[in-house]
């Protein structure tokens, strides 16, 4: 057996957080330095996960398999493709950044004296270490028990990062502070909770047809999609069709889509900015990435099936959340809204069922994560300096903190697309997807970009530019070093992509390309031949003798 | 039969049984678990006469959990040498069934008591008596004396303590071996007795208020013979149906193997109306007893008035054997009338589900919520017992494993939130019980989120597996029911954990009072047992999974 590479990238921040709860009270500036060196030393394992794998090779590397619970059918399978590598990787990148963000903010709560069971700054940083060993975990399970069940508790150190952590700066006062917090805390938990017991249910009728038609229930990826290939395996259509919905169902909470988005400007705009970077860039991704693998790689006919009315949800997130977002005062929750816009370009290219709309939505999903945590992590220090979340409260920071305007209008500009920032290469290929299978919704999410310069350069312009006013905005000091050295890596990666994708796109691609076999979908065929060399060389699934497109 | 014609004697059932009266033969090594709890309890009752007051609690408790082990070390001998597979029979003529689910049960409830005897024995938590300066525990000083009077303010100075509520439990846990494993109806009808007396005694021993829980007790009481009525005048009808009060015998009555056991009976017997009805009536009174809908209105009111170590003994170990019983009736003696018994257990489940959830969402008092909490799992339980399959059983079995130690924890920790009153049950109490206490607060939060079913946990893996078991019977709907239950009974759940960890403590809050050791290992073991069922439970799985077929 060769060495567990997945298990121990995902078991070192679980061991780390368990170390950083058990450090003693007085000494948590101890605790945060163990919990950024696990966190970097997990993202050094994730980088060995990226080394190791090979593009080229077969579909699920670097694979785990035992026994766990024999009774319900449940290995302990691990194994990544491509995109469950870059987003392990994006994962372990984020953490340490938004650790080093979040450096001060337990200390409010922080007891006056030292207190030997009450230490919030140890609990702390434990929550975010556990939360990301769940993340990766879940991005490496290729067992639909174990994800299930990665997918449900890492809710719990989330709801305790929300609602013990939250935002001070509450314009309501310190009470309904509190209560807001706490309110936003239970919603979360609450929406996705119930995602989950519906995709429970879903997962208990998977183990019934499983054992129905394998002659042992059975959760293994793998297994079920070879079953199905060679014909073992075959479901009855509304079967199909209600296990997909129930799973769908789950994930559409958590990535979130509209009409099930509601909890996500609560959870945001009430926790810290670096809790709302965790749970925009890193879990959310949980939602979008388990659609890619487990809706399409499971339920092909009942995702074809869906895809008409997944498709205009998806187009209502991104209008819908890009529209609230133009009309948002509380910076946070404006960021919070254009995730949701984001999220329906990702599932949007998820669903178009063509190769460059899914590898586009790969993208996004990692760049959404470095862009909005670049953005909403100097939002957060510019809220941190003022103690507000009002747009309004804001005029002309730009010339009292220019390093800290200069960061955010880079993570606005690369969060509304800007070609040359990466998030520009993701979304291209999403619309180039979508119009060359369903060119109206193509047209529909273009307008989405237009709103998003709407409401990025609005927000800059109220915040940033004109003439200092308020007394409070001329005391704003400029980004110090800590700060800087969490934003200055962020904006290098977001222009490193921007300008050669390639690197990514290589993984990511053959991926893509077996989940498009998954569904049995091709490209359509192009209008025009497709150029051979192209700056991010992208390689098309098609198939030029065939045809048989739709 | 040859002989009662030629004397020409009017046939009757005088005579049957007369003439088939034989020497009763008694395996006393397959009987032996409940041989050596009542046993156990005799001798607790003896040395409750005769032993010095100082010297009771120490025997009483040595006692006890000698009893309680040495019977588990029994079931365990009997599991090991295969009595509960390939030798399982029915014992004691009839009456008594040794196979795997009784085992397992049996097994079960044994160890659900020694945890009970663990938090009855806790003496730390109460003030100590002024005068005698004793340690005293959560029962009555003197329960004989009338409530707020003369005799208990002295007993009270005296520092007396309840020493019988030993052997009162050790009565219970007797008839609860007996109660999953009774072969034949009278022998349920006198486990249902033998266990159900001492917990109405047990139920009116609070130390504080008494009054509360003398209500508790009476309405427990009450209802309990009304149930105990239901069952036996169902068992009448049974007998009238079959002509005998054996399972088996039943069993193969309602599947026509046999029309009558005897000339004498045929006339009467086979009348589907008694069979309907009979069966009602009994099912009717083992509902009441698992605390199902609509027979579940006792629970909250008795689990709020009973002593809390006395509250979650009954909730755990009651919920067992009276899950255990339902069980064995339902597919032993039934299982031909599936076709009849269940639509309107589909229909009981669903509303237990449901009924348990929702009322649950308005209770401001910890133990009532637990009630609640419970009948909602009373209904995930009956999606198990539904699914009529051997899967079915043993998912039953190890939930109910499962379920037991999370509330034996739960219930341990709620005898350590006190303040001047006695426990602090008031929900609005707990509030920023985790700045104070986090490590009790943390322990309360995995129970709860064990009883919401949260992955990792034992309520998970047991969910699941009722769950599975449900859908392979065919009962999709009643799963989809049930995750909704779960969905809304999660929301009260996390209110708790809400109000622990993000509300602020109030400045007249209770106290955590700091255990001796017996509570602590008590909610040791349930948070052990909790989390080795969630994230390991192949091993109990296979044991359930084992234990899944039923003598016949």
């Amino acid at each position: 057996m060769s060495f567990p590479l997945l298990t121990v990238t995902a078991a070192l921040p679980a061991v780390g957080a368990i170390a950083t709860a058990a450090v003693p009270a007085a000494k948590k500036s101890a605790a945060k330095w163990l919990a950024l060196t696990v966190s970097t030393a997990t993202l050094a394992l994730a980088v060995a996960v990226l080394v190791r794998f090979d593009p080229g090779g077969a579909r699920y590397q670097l694979t785990e398999s035992r026994p766990w619970i024999k009774d319900f059918g449940v290995r302990y399978e691990v194994g990544v493709d491509g995109i469950a590598a870059v987003l392990i990787a994006l994962t372990a990148l984020l953490v340490p950044f938004i650790i080093g963000a979040a450096w001060h903010d337990a200390d409010e709560v922080e007891p006056s004296r030292p207190n030997r069971r009450w230490r919030p700054t140890q609990g702390f940083f434990a929550l975010m270490l556990a939360v990301e060993a769940m993340v990766i975990l879940s991005f490496a399970a290729t067992d639909v028990f174990l994800f299930y069940i990665l997918f449900e508790a890492m809710l719990i150190p989330m709801y305790f990062l929300i609602g013990g952590f939250g935002d001070r700066a509450h314009a309501a006062g310190e009470e309904e502070g509190a209560k807001q917090r706490s309110y936003a805390a239970v919603k979360f938990l609450l929406y996705n909770l119930v995602g989950g017991l519906i995709m429970l249910a879903a997962v208990v009728g998977l183990f019934v047809v499983t054992s129905d038609q394998l002659g042992e229930g059975t959760f293994s990826l793998q297994q079920i999609t070879e079953a199905r290939a060679d014909g073992g395996f075959q479901l009855d259509t509304n079967i199909e069709r209600l296990l997909f919905l129930g799973f769908f169902f789950a994930f559409a909470v958590k990535a979130p889509l509209w009409p099930l988005h509601t909890w996500l400007p609560n959870a945001m705009g009430e926790s810290t900015a670096p809790v709302a970077v965790l749970i925009t860039a890193v879990v959310d991704k949980v939602g979008t990435f388990a659609m890619l693998r487990f809706c399409l790689g499971l339920f092909p006919e009942a995702s074809e099936w869906a895809t008409p009315v997944v498709i205009a949800l998806a187009l209502v997130s991104i209008l819908y959340g890009a529209l609230l977002a133009v009309g948002q005062r509380d910076m946070k929750r404006l960021i919070a809204y254009a995730s949701i816009s984001h999220f329906g370009f990702i599932i949007l290219g998820i669903f178009a069922m063509t190769s460059q709309g899914q590898s586009g939505a790969t993208l996004y999903m990692v760049f959404h994560g470095v862009s909005t945590a670049a953005l909403m992590l100097v939002a957060g220090f510019l809220i941190s300096r003022r103690g507000s979340r009002l747009i309004a409260d804001y005029g002309g920071v730009q010339k009292v903190a220019p390093v800290l305007a200069g960061t955010f209008l880079i993570g606005g500009l690369a969060t509304l697309s800007l070609p040359g920032l990466a998030p520009f290469i993701s979304e291209f290929l999403v619309l180039v997807g979508t119009f060359s299978r369903y060119p109206v919704a193509g047209i529909v999410a273009t307008s989405g970009i237009v709103l998003a310069a709407l409401y990025v350069l609005l927000m800059y312009q109220r915040t940033m530019t004109g003439p200092v006013e308020k007394p409070e905005v001329r005391a704003i000091p400029d980004l110090r070093v800590r700060e800087l050295a969490v934003v200055a890596p962020l904006i290098a990666l977001l222009i490193f992509f921007g300008v050669y994708p390639k690197s990514l796109t290589d993984i990511v691609n053959p991926a893509v390309e077996h989940t498009m076999s998954d569904v049995q979908k091709k490209d359509p065929k192009p209008d025009h031949p497709v150029a051979d060399k192209r700056w991010f060389d992208y390689k098309p699934v098609d198939d030029h003798a065939g045809g048989d497109h739709k | 039969m040859s002989a009662v014609a030629t004397a020409g004697a009017v046939p009757s059932l005088w005579t049957l049984g007369a003439e088939e009266l034989q020497a009763p033969k008694i395996e006393y090594g397959q009987l032996s678990p409940t041989i050596i709890v009542l046993g156990a309890a005799v001798i607790g009752i003896v040395l409750e006469a005769f032993l010095p007051r100082k010297l009771r609690y120490g025997a009483q408790l040595v006692l006890s959990a000698l009893g309680l082990t040495s019977a588990f070390a029994a079931v365990l001998a009997l599991a090991l040498t295969g009595h509960g597979s390939s030798k399982a029979a029915v014992a004691g003529m009839g009456a008594i069934a040794v196979d795997g689910p009784a085992l397992f049960l049996q097994g079960t409830i044994l160890l659900v008591g020694l945890v009970s005897v663990f938090v009855f024995a806790e003496r730390r938590l109460e003030p100590r008596a002024h005068a005698a300066r004793s340690l005293v525990d959560s029962f009555a000083a003197q329960p004989a004396s009338v409530p707020g009077g003369e005799g208990e303010r002295e007993a009270t100075k005296a520092g007396w303590t309840t020493t019988e509520v030993y052997p009162l439990l050790l009565f219970a846990v007797g008839g609860m071996l007996i109660f999953p494993a009774a072969n034949d109806l009278l022998t349920l009808f006198i486990a249902l007795e033998v266990f159900s007396l001492p917990l109405y005694l047990l139920c009116a021993l609070a130390r504080r208020r008494r009054l509360l829980s003398q209500e508790a007790a009476v309405k427990y009481f009450l209802l309990g013979a009304f149930s105990s009525a239901f069952l036996l005048f169902g068992a009448a009808l049974l007998y009238g149906y079959a002509g005998t009060f054996g399972y088996s015998g039943i069993a193969r009555v309602v599947a026509n193997a046999d029309r009558a056991t005897s000339t004498v009976l045929a006339e009467t017997t086979g009348s589907d109306a008694l069979l309907l009805i009979g069966g009602a009536m009994v099912i009717m009174g083992l509902l009441f007893k698992v605390g199902a809908v609509p027979f579940h209105m006792w629970t909250p009111d008795v689990y709020q008035g009973a002593p809390t170590p006395v509250t979650g003994f009954m909730a755990a170990a009651t919920k067992v054997a009276a899950f255990g019983a339902l069980l064995r009736l339902l597919y032993v003696v039934l299982p031909g009338l599936r076709w009849d018994w269940r639509p309107v257990m589909w229909g009981v489940a669903i509303l237990t589900m449901l009924a348990g959830a929702v009322v649950a969402i308005t209770q401001t008092d910890i133990k009532r919520l637990l009630a609640y909490s419970s009948i909602a799992h009373a209904g995930f339980l009956l999606a198990g017992v539904i699914a009529t399959s051997r899967d079915g059983v043993s998912s039953v079995l190890f939930y109910l494993g499962a379920y037991s130690f999370v509330t034996l924890g739960a219930f341990a920790v709620v005898t350590l939130v006190r303040d001047a009153g006695g426990e602090a049950t008031h929900l609005s109490k707990w509030a920023g019980l985790g700045r104070r206490s986090p490590l009790l607060a943390g322990v309360f939060a995995i129970f709860l989120l064990a009883f919401a079913g949260i992955p990792l946990t034992s309520g998970f893996s047991g969910k699941f597996a009722v769950f599975k078991a449900a859908a392979e019977g065919g009962a999709g709907a009643l799963v989809v029911v049930g995750v909704i239950a779960s969905a809304i009974a999660a929301f009260f759940y996390i209110r708790v954990i809400v109000l622990m960890f993000f509300s602020e403590p109030r400045a007249d809050g209770p106290t955590v009072a700091v255990p001796s050791v017996w509570t602590t290992s008590a909610i040791t073991i349930g948070v052990l047992v909790t989390v080795v069922l969630g994230v390991a439970p192949q091993y109990f799985l296979d044991l359930a999974s084992q234990a899944g077929v039923f003598v016949r």
